[in-house]
């Protein structure tokens, strides 16, 4: 492997981690969303 | 306050493009390590990312302690998993930078040891937060984030203190760096450091969501199926 195939797999590792942390962030604020419109049409 | 957040997560997708930009374009190109060096502008913001959240869940903890706040400690859970997110990528940043360096992917020295000591010990914070959940286990989390925090500054004078492999750091003490790399690594360090703050602040939002949620379900569950449970929901936060 050369340097760049180092350089670009240590840029691309970094943003697949935020990607992935990020997406479940996303997933969990959905979950939680639809959860609170499921207590609210509970009364 | 959801306009803000907008704007400051505009700002600091701005702020990662030019980063990117000055790391791989800007920069000139480091004469021994050549273009693997670049991996030093997301590498060093990413520990220093870690350290300022492992430092915030450090102060939120302090504050649960004395004040017993809620918020504090929702602030707590959130640095401390955002941070554990930072620590990851340094832990492999770093091994991918020594491979054509150092000709190996990791050696027990005392920076990365104690690097890897931080990530297990706020991992064991987390996994702790997920799985406990009787009344003392934010008091027992906020007493293991400060035994973490700890480790923070041994992380950052081991490479002083002890002989190690890891380089110098490039500033102060006699280092010096070439000023457009100086420029990049700063604009990287600012980026990140919005970044961080920017995805800590939602994972905030999202612990307060979940323990309203959570709240909800109490009350609900205590009202029994007669009773309305919307009554129990914070309806200033349900807009968030």
């Amino acid at each position: 492997m050369n340097a760049l195939a180092f350089l670009f797999a240590a840029y691309i590792a970094t943003w697949v981690i935020h990607a992935f942390y990020l997406g479940t962030l996303v997933r969990r604020f959905s979950k939680l969303r639809q959860q609170m419109k499921e207590l609210g049409k509970g009364k | 306050m959801k306009r803000a957040f907008s704007i400051f997560s505009v700002i600091t997708a701005v702020l990662l493009v030019y980063g990117l930009y000055q790391a791989l374009v800007g920069a000139p190109t480091e004469r021994t390590m050549g273009d693997v060096q670049r991996i030093f502008y997301y590498h060093v913001p990413s520990a220093w990312t870690a350290f300022c959240l492992f430092l915030t869940n450090l102060v939120a903890s302090i504050i649960y302690l004395i004040r017993k706040s809620a918020w504090a400690d929702a602030l707590a859970v959130a640095a401390a998993e955002v941070g554990v997110v930072f620590c990851t990528i340094v832990l492999i940043t770093g091994p991918i930078w020594a491979r054509p360096v150092w000709g190996i992917w990791w050696t027990w020295d005392v920076r990365l040891t104690t690097t890897l000591v931080l990530w297990l010990i706020y991992v064991s914070y987390l996994v702790l937060r997920r799985f406990s959940d009787t009344a003392q286990t934010p008091i027992l989390a906020a007493v293991l984030a400060i035994f973490g925090a700890l480790d923070v500054p041994l992380v950052y004078f081991s490479i002083w203190f002890f002989r190690t492999q890891h380089p110098q750091p490039v500033m102060g003490r006699g280092g010096s760096l070439d000023p457009r790399m100086l420029h990049a690594f700063l604009i990287n360090l600012l980026a990140f450091s919005c970044f961080g703050a920017m995805v800590c602040w939602a994972r905030f939002r999202l612990e307060q969501l979940k323990r309203d949620v959570d709240q909800a379900h109490a009350m609900e569950s205590l009202a029994g199926a007669s009773e309305p449970a919307k009554a129990s929901l914070p309806l200033s936060r349900s807009s968030r």
